[in-house]
């Protein structure tokens, strides 16, 4: 079925994730509610308490408890999901590690939130990037209805990968924004997502097994090592499932990275999430005055799609690298240090320029990205960065 | 309600920590497990918060566990289980476990992992009423990472983080009532216990999985190491701590009180105190002793006019 003949609802973000929730309809969904992602366990519940779906809902005392409750769930067999935001990822923060050790199928929806302090509830990445070296897969969306159909993949991609996978919004933007999402009948997601079917149960207690052991020098290195593994898998898997989800329902939903009038492109931004929105509109404006410019936006954080971007912008003259978080680094976002060096093993490779932008939902127009743009034609200019990194909308 | 087990059928059953494990000698918790898995006439799932406990029984690529086993970390036992709890739930419901297979569902702690770190999702779990057994093995401090006191240590006890010297006599606190903190959810049953009592540890045990909903069993831990005795006396320093009515044998069903163990002659608590190098400088602080003799005492009396009274 084509996008243009399928059922399309206006929903926010927070709608969207809890309607695909929904349609899911998980053995476990264990969360504590937080700002801007408390909408998708609210309105999970609403459809607990109807009898929409007969999934176990734990209305847990807090974030910790909720991973927790998840661990356990997944580790018992069961298909399992979360949702919070900024505080809230940092309070699993330890837990985040062993979920993605123990190789269990968790989904968590989170709407981006600043992390404190100062205390924020706006939208930034920071939150999330902290999370990126905790072994889970990474999926940031653009938009409510990119939302919607990555938490689909999101079920069968953590269960075949057996890796715990975050679905990213932008807080407020996202999450509360009122979009047109392109929704599935409920049986073809029914039979997209099939049944889990867990490598190991808790439950199995015939088979019984030792999860969670003390491991020490003698096996640590292997198992990380094994882990790793797991993660360089799941780039097929990733794309292979996206692949069968295009072709299935016609709805082209990223899997990576998502190409905006890059083919012949000088100069090309690199951006996650809702901000590439803002930046494709000022591409077509500046390709109407025949500007070779174009937009790459990166869905896909972890694991990181070197190769992808190393293949995309070998032949850029100038890449401009938009970060939603500080690093304290003292040379960029976490984006901009990670794309640098996945580009620099390269013979040919472009300028690259880091920009820091929107921290703690700090508002980002069209005339910023249009500055954005300014400033890397003058790079291009130059042929000369002279900046390590640049704020943007910055009040000085 | 089930018959209480004798040694020999507990002994018989093949349930129990493995042979192996390296747990000091003399330790409690390996009698404590065996009772515990063993009592249980159904298969069980056990989630383990970080300790002694853990890390000596599972060290990769070995494990000394004969049920599923999960450890995640230190302060989230209660939590862990809760998920494999309503995972178990969910499943049932949708037809993929038999509706008759019954499961227990049990997670231990240590004092630390439950009085203290683990305490908020302790009670997360108790409040929402998963139907679990939560097993506090209570060694007073934490024992795994260099005898810290933790609020378990008794008043008067010397350990790493609260050592007597020239200025202190050890822990100025009291413990912490986890017993009143944890009936004061209103679970079915709440219980303290002690390998020295066996039986009444046992019946206990079986109890508790007979009840639908939260419960709870505090058992004494004594701890060769942390509380300094020699490794053949594990079992007498326990009968110790319940003959002085230092810890007294009780259950708190359905919020009735029961005082399950009555002294014959109560010793006094100076008999247990100085038997553990962890109380050794109280010699000749008879202050020191008779104010823990009177918060014992105390303690006591007070159980004494709770019994039989309902107070939920």
């Amino acid at each position: 079925m084509k996008v243009e003949t399928r059922k399309f609802v206006a929903k926010t973000g927070n709608e969207a994730a809890a309607f695909a929730m929904k349609q899911i309809n998980p053995d476990v969904v264990a969360a504590y509610p937080i700002t801007p992602s408390s909408e998708i366990v609210m309105i999970f519940s609403k459809y607990v308490a109807d009898g929409e779906v007969d999934t176990e809902f734990i209305p847990v005392e807090s974030e910790h408890s909720a991973i927790s409750v998840c661990i356990g769930a997944s580790a018992s067999g069961a298909r399992v999901i979360t949702a919070t935001s900024s505080q809230g990822l940092a309070l699993m923060h330890e837990i985040l590690y062993i979920a993605s050790s123990m190789r269990l199928p968790i989904v968590m929806i989170v709407g981006n939130r600043a992390l404190s302090g100062p205390l924020n509830i706006h939208c930034d990445h920071s939150d999330t990037m902290g999370s990126r070296d905790c072994g889970w897969i990474q999926m940031y969306c653009e938009n409510a209805n990119e939302v919607y159909h990555t938490i689909i993949n999101a079920v069968r991609i953590s269960e075949e990968a057996n890796l715990p996978c975050m679905v990213m919004m932008d807080g407020f933007i996202v999450t509360h924004g009122m979009e047109k999402v392109f929704v599935l009948e409920d049986e073809e997601v029914k039979s997209f997502i099939g049944k889990r079917k867990p490598l190991y149960s808790l439950l199995d207690v015939e088979k019984p097994i030792t999860l969670g052991s003390l491991t020490l020098f003698d096996y640590y290195l292997e198992y990380k090592r094994n882990q790793l593994e797991g993660v360089i898998k799941a780039k097929k898997i990733i794309n292979d499932v996206f692949e069968e989800y295009r072709a299935r329902f016609g709805i082209n939903v990223p899997s990576f990275v998502e190409e905006y009038n890059i083919e012949d492109a000088e100069i090309v931004v690199v951006v996650m999430s809702s901000a590439a929105g803002t930046f494709k509109e000022v591409v077509d404006e500046l390709r109407n005055k025949g500007e070779k410019v174009g937009v790459l936006r990166l869905k896909v954080m972890r694991p990181f799609p070197y190769e992808i971007l190393r293949e995309k912008l070998t032949n850029v003259k100038v890449v401009g690298v938009m970060d939603r978080a500080e690093t304290f680094s003292t040379m960029g976002g976490p984006l901009s240090i990670e794309l640098r060096a996945a580009l620099y093993p390269l013979s040919k490779r472009p300028l690259v320029q880091s920009f820091v932008f929107g921290l703690g939902g700090r508002e980002f127009g069209i005339e910023d990205a249009m500055k954005v743009f300014d400033i890397l034609k003058d790079i291009g200019m130059k042929n000369k960065i002279t900046e390590e990194y640049i704020y943007i909308g910055l009040r000085e | 309600m089930k018959r209480i087990l004798s040694l020999k059928e507990l002994a018989e059953r093949t349930v129990g920590l493995a042979s192996g494990h390296r747990a000091c000698a003399g330790c409690s918790f390996p009698s404590i497990i065996r009772m515990v898995l063993g009592s249980s006439d159904y298969p069980v799932v056990v989630s383990n918060a970080t300790g002694c406990l853990e890390v000596v029984s599972t060290i990769y690529p070995y494990s000394a566990w004969p049920c599923s086993w999960i450890h995640v970390a230190f302060e989230n036992a209660a939590a862990v289980i809760s998920g494999v709890e309503a995972a178990y739930k969910a499943l049932k419901r949708r037809g993929e476990i038999k509706e008759d297979k019954k499961i227990v569902f049990i997670a231990i702690g240590g004092d630390g992992g439950t009085y203290d770190i683990g305490l908020q999702a302790l009670s997360g779990a108790l409040e929402r009423g998963h139907n679990f057994l939560y097993v506090l093995y209570d060694n007073q401090a934490y024992m795994n990472t260099g005898i810290q006191r933790s609020s378990a240590t008794p008043f008067g006890a010397s350990t790493t983080t609260s050592p007597a010297g020239k200025s202190s006599f050890g822990k100025i606190q009291d413990r912490k009532e986890i017993i009143e903190i944890v009936a004061a959810h209103k679970i079915p049953y709440v219980a303290q216990a002690s390998i020295s009592h066996w039986g009444d540890l046992i019946r206990k045990l079986r109890k508790a999985y007979e009840i639908e909903g939260p419960k709870f069993i505090s058992i004494i831990a004594p701890c060769v190491i942390g509380w300094g005795y020699k490794e053949d006396e594990t079992v007498e320093i326990a009968r110790l701590a319940v003959e002085t009515c230092f810890w007294p044998l009780y259950e708190i069903e359905e919020g009735v009180y029961r005082v399950n163990y009555k002294p014959k002659e109560k010793l006094p608590v100076k008999t247990f105190l100085l038997k553990q190098e962890r109380f050794s400088h109280l010699i000749g602080r008879d202050d020191l002793i008779e104010e823990i003799q009177k918060k014992v005492d105390e303690k006591w009396e007070k159980l004494l006019r709770l019994d039989g009274l309902k107070v939920f």
